[in-house]
């Protein structure tokens, strides 16, 4: 209903130039209002956001400083200790090697959230490059790029890593976990691919795209200044979700031991661990799996409440 | 606003039985996140069988949320319908049960929008559309209603009807879609049809098929109308009787020869200078300043007054009730005799 | 601002010429291998020729082809064929650096003033763009300054110079259009249906605002509307366009007083007049039929298929739009000839 929108009127105070026209302000009150400072205005309203917002705080602290959370070292463990109940700062026990169970779990954030946060990055750049180049170009180019997003669409995820990390399976840790974002980015880039170059097309058939033209602006600029911000919400909004599948997925390929290895510490490889032992002790399998589970879950509240701030249907 | 001043008229005096449609002032709010709008702020019109009444008004005057609430297809929530009634045949609809309300949508009353292309479901052929509630609520048989559709699509005059039965909304031009709609409407023989803007998004000379159409199937059909427009042109052409309105308001209502004559409203008299006519060469332009209020914050008084050359302190204290005229017509302005005689000069 | 009208640029000499203009628009099928099956004849050879600081009005119903014109001569579309001469070249032919130099002189307002706005972009950078296209258009930190003057040049507040278009009205966005327009001090601006998303009160503030900036600046405008009634309001001289090609073109009076062509009389005949009591003494003509696909049209003269004078010699010969015995602006009609008056 925009039938009511009207914007306020005020009296007439500019009526220079015998333009008696309508005044200069929409609101006696009004300030100068961004979409985003819309969209935020919005967001700060929905107990959702702020939800996921803290538990995503949390697992970057915890990324970050893990020490911050437990005092006690992952990496001390001791066989006497096995499968043992809450102790001192274990508070959920032990596991199968001694090792205290929370504090590896909360080691584990700092290699998930470097997988999905680097993965995310990394795929944001391919499907903005591809999708811009696609959408705004159009024609041949965007039958090619778009035969090859169905292509990477159609390899299946697992089975491709499965492949392509088999060749770095005894490399260091880094260069392992390097080659898990990228392996990750290169087959999980084409969703946010396809979402810029849907929304590139629709920015590029607007007006003010047009009239950007008309003054003589080239691509590279209408590209940078008109298409590009309108693109770049929903992109964002993508990848948030993608950043949490990404941890999600790194999860699977250690968790099947082809991903991350001992002794680095990530929430697939506990998982995995703690499978072994399940009849033993459940905790140390459930624990990196509550861990994993709200942090998917966080990222892609996350993104949903923000799609849902910069939804201009609801504007 | 009181009723009593708006009913009688001199173009229409109540009839025994009562009036056919009748509003009684109707309030309306929509209800947001950003806060209340007053949408309608206390509406009263009446319509009587076999006359066409035009209301008047730009975007957010409120005259389409009007048809909306007689039809009982407004959204609510936002939509809140604060007090008022809507008399059908004497009935309260806005008091009836929904099965009931049900049965006097369509049937008798209906409504044709602007936007025909919308309106239509692009997958289904248009004669099954159009026999649709034939089936539905008459229980007609398909080879019946089959009939049926193709008399509806000869009485809207679309050319070879029987041949097009099977054919897309997509296929249609504009013009043929919204004959499409009135033949949709009338499926049910309704006795009041609420045309909503049904020519803006036409080309001219379509549009004045399209409005001989309507002018000639209500009174073939005996129907009444209520014809919402923007358009001061398309009301001079067809209405009996129009009321203005601005902000939620009906702010002029008179028969039309004398509104055009001498508008008694600022308002109306504000628009009717403002418009360029095809019959007058050279003339100047005159423009209401400033912009319609923002609902969500009606001046004070009458809304209309920080845009109104006549206005006084009294327009920014008095709400102003509909005076009535020594001619029957009545204006929701404090200087109404005054602008009158203005415009009769 | 000072008016860039060149004390030696005389009034009423021809600024831009346009002859002969084409646009057809293939219709493909297949994917990747497209072949081409037919066109849409958007705009079938157009021409006429506008003068300084005059406006010339182009009216047509939909898909007459009027905004693809407006489109083609923004170089938003490219042209089958034909040329424009502006400034003595032919913009048509124009690219690289010597289009960006003619898009200075020839600027346009859009008719949706919702669309034709960034709502990324604050109204100083929406006005400020043309400044930044275009360095030399304003000297090193004054680009600020015209953008405040331009706000002020339309009637908006230059206070409002850092809030978004969405807090604006229509009509007032349609101002910081206008504005935007105006930035790059053009000669010529195409204004395409720009009162026609408005409501009516607004329609007159932004009619006479044009009117006020033609006699300020000097501008020539082409002024494409639907609108028969503001179209005589506010050009000079009127061109009736119907499917793709320029059926009658002469002054405002010998247009709406005069015509000859038998659709521009049905045209004007159809446009309803705020007069209830013209109401039964109208003498309208009801064209039957619809407007046909410009992908086909018919052969002859175009408009043969709804015309109540049509004759064989329509069908097999296409009418050129040239003076005619019954009134001597251009006409495109065999049988051209006054109204009787009703």
């Amino acid at each position: 209903m925009s039938d009511f929108e009207t914007v306020a009127a005020t009296e007439d105070q500019s009526a220079r130039r015998g333009v008696s026209g309508e005044p200069g302000t929409p609101a006696a009150t009004q300030r100068p209002r961004s979409l985003a400072g819309d969209a935020w205005r919005d967001l700060r309203r929905k107990p959702v956001f702020w939800i996921s917002l803290v538990l995503v705080v949390l697992v970057a602290a915890m990324a970050a400083v893990p020490s911050l959370f437990t005092a006690n070292d992952p990496r001390d463990c001791l066989l006497s200790r096995q499968h043992a109940g809450p102790s001192g700062g274990a508070i959920f026990g032990y596991d199968f090697q001694g090792c205290d169970t929370y504090a590896r779990a909360v080691y584990g954030a700092r290699a998930s959230l470097l997988v999905g946060a680097f993965s995310a990055l990394l795929t944001g750049v391919i499907a903005l490059v591809v999708g811009m180049v696609a959408g705004f170009f159009g024609g041949w180019v965007d039958a090619v790029l778009s035969r090859v997003i169905d292509i990477v669409l159609g390899i299946p995820l697992l089975l491709a890593a499965i492949v392509l990390l088999k060749r770095v399976s005894t490399a260091s840790d880094n260069v392992r976990l390097l080659a898990v974002i990228f392996v990750l980015a290169v087959l999980g880039w084409t969703t946010a691919a396809r979402v810029v170059r849907s929304s590139v097309i629709t920015a590029k058939e607007q007006d003010y795209v047009a009239a950007a033209r008309m003054l003589g602006a080239g691509n590279g600029r209408i590209m940078w200044r008109h298409i590009l911000p309108n693109a770049l919400a929903p992109a964002i909004v993508v990848l948030t979700i993608a950043l949490g599948s990404f941890i999600a997925a790194e999860a699977t390929l250690s968790f099947l031991g082809i991903g991350l290895k001992a002794p680095t510490i990530s929430w697939g490889i506990e998982i995995d661990a703690g499978r072994v032992h399940m009849r033993e002790s459940a905790t140390p399998l459930v624990v990196p799996s509550v861990f994993l589970a709200l942090t998917v879950l966080a990222f892609i509240m996350l993104g949903d409440a923000i799609r849902d701030a910069f939804d201009p249907k609801l504007r | 606003m009181t009723h009593a001043a708006v009913r009688p008229t001199p173009a229409s005096p109540t009839p025994p039985g009562g009036h056919l449609l009748e509003v009684r002032d109707l309030h309306i709010e929509f209800r947001t996140g950003e806060g209340v709008a007053k949408v309608i702020n206390g509406v009263s019109y009446h319509l009587d069988a076999g006359e066409t009444l035009a209301v008047l008004g730009e975007s957010g005057s409120g005259k389409s949320v009007t048809a909306q609430a007689i039809m009982g297809i407004l959204d609510t929530p936002p939509a809140v319908i604060r007090s008022g009634e809507i008399r059908y045949q004497g009935r309260d609809l806005l008091t009836l049960p929904e099965e009931q309300r049900r049965q006097v949508r369509g049937k008798e009353i209906a409504i044709i929008f602007q936007d025909a292309l919308s309106a239509l479901n692009p997958t289904f052929p248009v004669g099954w559309q159009i026999g649709e509630t034939l089936r539905q609520r008459e229980g007609m048989s398909r080879a019946d209603a089959r009939a049926r559709v193709v008399e509806l699509m000869d009485l809207v005059r679309i050319p070879g009807a029987a041949g097009r039965l099977g054919d897309y909304p997509h296929q249609f031009s504009g013009g043929m879609r919204q004959r499409v709609m009135i033949a949709m409407a009338l499926a049910m023989n309704p006795k009041v049809l609420i045309a909503d803007e049904p020519t803006t998004a036409l080309d001219v000379t379509v549009q004045a098929q399209i409005m001989d159409l309507l002018a000639d199937l209500r009174r073939d059909l005996d129907m009444a109308m209520i014809l919402i427009t923007h358009d001061l042109g398309v009301v001079a052409g067809v209405a009996d009787r129009i009321a203005v309105m601005y902000a939620g308001r009906i702010v002029e209502h008179a028969d039309v020869r004398s509104l055009y004559r001498a508008p008694a409203h600022p308002y109306t008299k504000g628009l009717l200078e403002s418009i360029p006519r095809l019959d007058v060469r050279g003339q100047a332009l005159s423009t209401i300043r400033g912009l319609p209020p923002n609902l969500m914050r009606i001046p004070s008084g009458c809304p209309f007054h920080p845009r109104c050359p006549y206005a006084q302190q009294v327009c920014v204290d008095v709400v102003p009730h509909d005076l009535v005229l020594d001619d029957g017509r009545t204006s929701a302005c404090h200087f109404a005799q005054e602008v009158r005689d203005d415009s009769a000069r | 601002m000072t008016a860039p009208a060149n004390p030696a640029k005389v009034r009423g000499e021809t600024i831009l010429a346009v002859d002969n203009v084409v646009k057809h628009f293939p219709i493909t099928r297949g994917v990747l291998l497209q072949r081409q099956v037919g066109a849409v004849k958007a705009v079938d050879g157009v021409s006429f020729e506008l003068r300084r600081g005059e406006t010339l009005g182009i009216v047509g119903e939909s898909g007459c082809g009027k905004s693809t014109l407006a489109r083609l001569l923004m170089r938003l579309e490219t042209p089958t064929a034909g040329r424009a001469v502006l400034e003595g070249r032919d913009l048509f032919a124009a690219k690289g650096g010597e289009l960006r130099r003619l898009r200075r002189n020839m600027q346009m307002v859009m008719q949706d003033p919702y669309t034709s706005l960034n709502p990324r972009m604050t109204v100083g950078d929406i006005i400020g763009e043309p400044f930044e296209i275009h360095p030399d258009a304003a000297p090193k930190g004054s680009k600020q300054k015209r953008v405040r003057e331009l706000l002020d040049v339309v009637g908006l507040n230059p206070e409002h110079i850092n809030r978004y278009p969405h807090q604006f009205s229509g009509g007032q966005r349609q101002r910081i259009g206008i504005a935007r327009a105006l930035a790059l001090r053009p000669e010529i601006i195409v204004c395409d249906e720009p009162v026609s998303a408005l409501d009516v009160s607004i329609q007159a503030q932004v009619i006479n605002l044009l009117e006020q900036l033609q006699d300020e600046f000097g501008l020539s405008y082409i002024f494409i509307a639907h609108d028969l009634s503001v179209v005589r309001h506010i050009s000079d001289r009127v061109a009736v366009m119907y499917l793709g090609r320029i059926v009658e073109i002469g002054t405002e009076n010998e247009i709406y007083e005069r015509a000859t062509h038998p659709y521009t009389q049905a045209l004007l005949s159809a446009v309803p007049v705020p007069d209830p009591d013209a109401r039964e003494n109208r003498n309208m003509i009801r064209l039957t039929g619809d407007v046909p696909s410009p992908a086909d049209p018919p052969s002859g003269c175009h408009f043969r298929t709804r015309c109540w004078k049509a004759q064989e010699i329509c069908a097999t010969q296409d009418p050129a739009t040239v003076p005619r015995a019954a009134d001597p602006h251009p006409s495109a009609c065999h049988f051209a000839e006054l109204r009787p008056v009703a």
